[in-house]
């Protein structure tokens, strides 16, 4: 892969958000995550592809585009937050992370061992870019509305980004941290992200128990609601520039229509079964040759 | 009755005498007699423990809410979260309104937005009830605080029975086993409201998270806010004869058991043992070297609270010693006036002292 993106060299090196980039080369880049997500599931042995593969445009958009990052300083107070709400796709964001400089690249090396900061849901103490640990679903959102009262109470004017996942918001906090984010108000400060991808782990998400209408739910409890192709990286631009300024109004709830498995013909077909898995060593080269094919 | 039983074959004779009735006028109690039997002057009555009153909050009822606002006053970056508890924080809201963050009744949302404050910076204080708090929100309490060696305060007021009047629900008996089995949470039981003061203070600068086990109905321990020094007990009565370690409402009621072993001859040392973790395992063992003899008690289930750690800790390191537990046993547990509960299981004066005279063959 050769990314033209910038890259920070020193600690005050600043991405600020909106920054421009062509949105061919952020289709590369989710597609550049999608075969790194493979290598990382490969070397570990197990992995979570299809949930990755979703909301692979959304970390590229995020991280290539949207977010207000020093990855020189990862503890910048004035930095953007993203939470992973639904941590079981942080294999994801690894390549990302090495990519901007929050780590050297070798760590990749170490995922799947004992010892390595990079495991397969993300700890914040471990692994620099990670602004909070994930792996227990349902508790991020809770999460970021503290950090974006925090912005708020000490006059900062980061945002904090939440990725849920639509089965995710089928746990009872999640519906404690939308009640209470709409009564406080948070505008732009707190943007949840429903990766609505359709699946949880064992099928259709709302075969289980429905979800549905998403936007519907969060504006009833006081959030602004946007429907979004979760794979057109125009749109996801567009949405993510036009967020509201933080700390006035409703909080933000952008419901990002997604495929499980999206990228991968035989992941789409039948995403329950990628969930988490593992490709054979055929199965993986064609994979990346059907990734490759697309990025050339 | 089952189903092969035959119902009666008829009901009762209404002109037959009711055999429980009284037989004569003179055998009905008067109204007096009623309203006596009722409310007699013994008779232990609910108080209200979520009382806010300013008369008596200074010093007695609302130490948490008192510190908490003074702490606020000398670092901006205190917080303070409640879960429908704001009548404790009365002083901060009115001095500090701005950072009082309301969460109404939603505690998993409290302790992960409280993570996230901390993650931002902030020294978030949480104020919850001990059932629904630590037990509740054992997960978030671990995941999201604990895990991530976050600096918030987790204060648990009305622990072990102090909301025993409201029913088995409102008991929060196993929040120490809980608690202390979390890494890198300081798990802290003051003995009285003036332990409360010095803990919150004590630990203001702690830089992991802390977890305050409040009780309520304590006896005068300290007579001014004492300086605890991290992870140690404090000897509050020396004695050769036994050692009492307590917690929480425990070490009141061996301070008056103590007293009363005196008078018989029996000097008992007695052990607040107001770090549960770190478990101060020094002062347990050179307790155990000097008395041989040790009684723990505590509100709060036997499994997994003081006497399961100081059985654990003896054990590991082989130390011999005649040990006993006061504490509440792991069955259904009644429900009643607090006061009333802790007659029923012998968390009184005098039924410390009772163990303890069998702890030394008296």
């Amino acid at each position: 892969m050769t990314a033209t993106v910038e890259k920070p060299d020193s600690e005050t090196v600043e991405l600020e958000r909106g920054r421009p980039v062509d949105h061919a080369e952020l289709a590369r880049r989710a597609d550049w995550i999608r075969l790194r997500t493979i290598d990382l599931i490969d070397q570990a042995g197990l992995g979570h592809y299809s949930s990755t593969f979703s909301c692979a445009e959304i970390f590229s958009v995020l991280y290539y585009h949207s977010l207000r990052l020093r990855p020189g300083q990862p503890d910048w107070a004035d930095r953007d937050r993203f939470l992973l709400g639904k941590g079981h796709v942080a294999t994801g964001l690894w390549p990302v992370y090495a990519d901007l400089g929050y780590y050297p690249a070798d760590w990749l090396e170490t995922f799947g061992q004992i010892g390595s900061p990079l495991n397969d849901h993300p700890n914040m103490r471990l692994a620099p870019g990670v602004d909070f640990s994930s792996g227990s679903l349902g508790h991020n959102l809770s999460v970021g509305l503290g950090m974006s009262l925090a912005g708020r109470l000490t006059g900062r004017d980061y945002r904090t980004f939440v990725l849920t996942g639509d089965g995710e918001i089928q746990e009872g906090q999640v519906w404690e941290a939308i009640m209470a984010a709409g009564h406080y108000r948070l505008g732009g400060g707190l943007v949840a992200i429903v990766d609505a991808n359709g699946f949880s782990g064992h099928g259709p998400t709302s075969d289980a128990i429905n979800i549905e209408s998403v936007a519907d739910r969060f504006t009833a409890f006081g959030w602004q609601a946007v429907e979004v192709d979760g794979h057109d990286v125009a749109a996801l631009c567009a949405t993510f520039d036009a967020l509201p300024p933080v700390g006035e109004g409703r909080p933000v709830c952008v419901v990002a229509r997604t495929r499980k498995g999206k990228g991968l013909a035989m992941m789409e077909e039948s995403p329950q079964s990628w969930h988490l898995g593992h490709l054979t060593p055929e199965q993986r080269d064609r994979a990346r040759a059907e990734i490759e094919a697309r990025m050339r | 009755m089952t189903d092969t039983q035959a119902p009666p074959a008829t009901g009762p004779d209404p002109a037959a005498p009711d055999p429980g009735a009284p037989e004569s006028q003179e055998q009905i109690e008067s109204q007096e007699q009623i309203e006596a039997r009722q409310q007699p002057e013994s008779r232990e009555k609910m108080v209200d423990v979520f009382a806010d009153d300013k008369g008596h909050t200074q010093a007695k009822t609302n130490p948490v809410g008192v510190e908490i606002a003074r702490l606020a006053d000398a670092d901006d970056r205190v917080v303070a979260l409640s879960a429908d508890m704001s009548a404790v924080l009365a002083d901060l809201r009115a001095r500090h309104p701005e950072r009082y963050f309301e969460f109404g009744i939603a505690e998993t949302n409290t302790i992960s937005a409280a993570a996230g404050m901390a993650a931002a910076g902030l020294r978030p204080y949480v104020l919850s009830m001990a059932p629904f708090g630590a037990i509740k929100c054992a997960e978030q309490l671990r995941t999201d605080v604990a895990y991530n060696h976050l600096p918030v305060r987790f204060v648990a007021r009305l622990s072990g029975l102090a909301m025993g009047f409201f029913g088995t629900s409102h008991h929060a008996v196993e929040d120490v086993a809980i608690a202390r089995t979390l890494t890198n949470l300081t798990v802290v039981a003051p003995a009285d409201s003036n332990a409360t003061i010095g803990l919150l203070r004590s630990t203001v600068d702690h830089e992991g998270p802390v977890f305050y086990r409040i009780s309520e109905g304590t006896l005068p321990v300290y007579p001014e806010p004492p300086t605890f020094e991290y992870g140690k007990w404090v000897q509050v009565r020396p004695g050769t004869d036994l050692t009492i370690i307590g917690y929480g409402i425990g070490v009141g009621l061996a301070l008056s058991a103590a007293e009363t072993l005196a008078a018989e001859g029996i000097e008992a040392e007695v052990l607040d043992a107001v770090y549960l973790k770190p478990f101060d395992r020094e002062a347990l063992l050179a307790a155990a070297g000097r008395t041989g003899k040790l009684l723990t008690v505590e509100e709060h289930n036997e499994i997994g609270g003081l006497g399961s750690i100081v059985a654990e800790v003896l054990g590991r390191h082989r130390v011999p010693a005649d040990l006993d537990t006061l504490a509440l046993p792991d069955v259904d547990l009644e429900v009643g006036v607090p006061a009333a509960l802790h007659a029923h299981y012998d968390l009184t004066p005098d039924g410390v002292a009772r163990r303890a005279r069998a702890l030394v063959g008296a």
